[in-house]
């Protein structure tokens, strides 16, 4: 799996930081930063809730 | 096919309308029939027009994401909560009330102090806050009203810790916070309050500037406001909004969260034994997605024509947003009526969804997580001093929730 992150469309909600903090991380203002764009099977589910939750739909998953 | 209830003789449903008696958590059974028999259907609101009430979860989360939906209580056809607000909401303009760019540039400013560590950070002071409040609680006379006495105290104070404002002023604010989210204030009323609270936060930013301090205030005064980003009268407007924002609504969540935890034991129980932060973060996304105490729902107005549901929502069609009965759909969450704090209630659009969802959220977790995690532990015999129907909830409020809670222990 590869995660995405579309930055300007984030508005700092922080929920998937809350959810998957191993994956998404924030900037110093509140912006989401990806941790690593291949994450580990254990944290699929977490990154898939994340990329649900997420109000802005920032957050895009891609098959390898 | 069969009538269904928006279009029976009757014409469509008030909204809002009373809940059930009894039921106080639970929203009206009419509006939540909707849901199964026409999620997509016309209310009609206080000045006499029909505006588009969004029930289900799927709906809702589709049409607050779509750009051609837009908050801006400006052009006609927006359904305005009150009088009051859309007097208020056609002085002022916050990013609350923009759509992108603009909200998006406006809302940036502000979003540093709520990041996730930014609050996390917070969590010894809020703590601190938490244990002396109940220290006051223990040492002072009882039956107490735990919503003067706690559910109120805990977010003004650390409201007014990030965005710099003087606690010792609570008074000023709160007064004015009150008649703003009062269903049945007058513009005139509104407008005033709103000013009253615009000029004092206009002249903290005064001082700020000239002194500033460790907090969001000071960051407006001397990197917005000084640079020319943003004016002064925006900025203490802004503050207002944050200022409201963050104390109407942890405090409602608070002490009616409590009462629906003194009236299922046995969901308390498991939140007073629990040692797991993760049984407590659960158990406050669960009150959060139960109670709803944003019944008046999200209001936006179309943009174009939407197809959503089999319905067609027109270009200038107000539409409302019940996040109270979209967090009830069984399609989201099984068995939706019933408090399970061990329930995933993330899904929940207790915050709103799309680019306007609450920017305050982090705080208000770490709120919620550290008072229901302490208040019961710290006094396991709390208890109602009153009877359950003596409660007094605030059907009339912009925010529900309920004016008093008499407790003892
Ligand atoms: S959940 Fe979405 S909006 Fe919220 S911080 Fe993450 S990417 Fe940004």
């Amino acid at each position: 799996m590869r995660v995405e992150v579309d930055q300007p469309k984030c508005v700092a909600s922080g929920q998937c930081v809350l959810i998957a903090p191993e994956v998404f991380d924030q900037d110093d203002d509140g912006f989401v930063e990806l941790l690593t764009d291949r994450p580990e099977p254990g944290q699929y589910d977490g990154v898939k809730e994340s990329a649900v939750v997420c109000p802005a739909a920032a957050i895009r998953l891609a098959e390898d | 096919m069969t009538e269904t209830l928006a279009d029976t003789a009757a014409g469509p449903l008030e909204h809002p309308m009373p809940r059930a008696a009894g039921c106080p958590f639970d929203p009206p059974p009419a509006l939540m029939a909707l849901q199964t028999d026409s999620p997509i259907s016309r209310v009609r609101i206080w000045d006499g027009t029909s505006p588009w009430l969004i029930t289900r979860h799927d709906h809702l989360r589709t049409l607050l994401g779509d750009p051609r939906v837009s908050a801006d209580p400006t052009r006609p056809g927006y359904p305005h909560r009150t009088a009051g607000m859309k007097a208020s909401d056609q002085a002022r303009q916050t990013f609350l009330t923009m759509d992108d760019p603009e909200h998006a540039r406006l809302r940036r400013m502000v979003t540093a102090p709520f990041a996730v560590k930014k609050v996390e950070a917070l969590r010894p002071s809020v703590q601190k806050i938490v244990d002396d409040l109940i220290d006051g609680m223990l040492a002072g006379p009882k039956p107490v009203d735990l919503v003067e006495a706690f559910a109120l105290p805990v977010p003004s104070l650390v409201i007014c810790e990030l965005l710099g404002v003087p606690y010792e002023d609570h008074d000023l604010f709160q007064r004015n916070t009150k008649v703003v989210v009062r269903r049945t204030s007058t513009s005139e009323e509104v407008l005033a309050a709103q000013r009253e609270l615009a000029d004092y936060l206009d002249d903290l930013l005064t001082v700020k500037r000239a002194r500033p301090a460790d907090d969001l205030l000071s960051v407006l005064a001397t990197e917005r406001v000084a640079t020319g980003e943003m004016t002064q009268r925006h900025a203490a407007e802004t503050g207002v909004l944050l200022l409201a924002a963050g104390h109407e609504t942890t405090a409602n969540m608070i002490a009616l969260g409590t009462l629906a935890l003194l009236r299922n034991p046995d969901q308390l129980a498991l939140l007073r034994d629990a040692e797991d932060p993760k049984t407590v973060a659960g158990a406050v996304e669960e009150l959060l997605r139960y109670l709803n105490i944003t019944h008046s729902g999200r209001r936006r107005v179309a943009l174009e024509d939407i197809e959503v549901g089999g319905e067609v929502i027109r270009a200038g069609d107000g539409i409302i947003f019940a996040n109270d009965i979209a967090n009830r759909d069984p399609e989201a969450f099984p068995e939706p009526d019933r408090l399970d704090i061990s329930r995933d209630a993330r899904r929940h659009v207790a915050f709103g969804y799309g680019v306007h969802q609450c920017l305050g959220q982090p705080l208000a977790r770490l709120e919620l997580q550290v008072v229901y995690s302490t208040l019961y532990s710290r006094i396991p015999t709390l208890a109602l001093a009153t009877g359950f129907d003596q409660v007094e909830f605030k059907h009339d409020g912009i925010v529900y929730g309920v004016y008093e809670l008499p407790v003892t222990w």
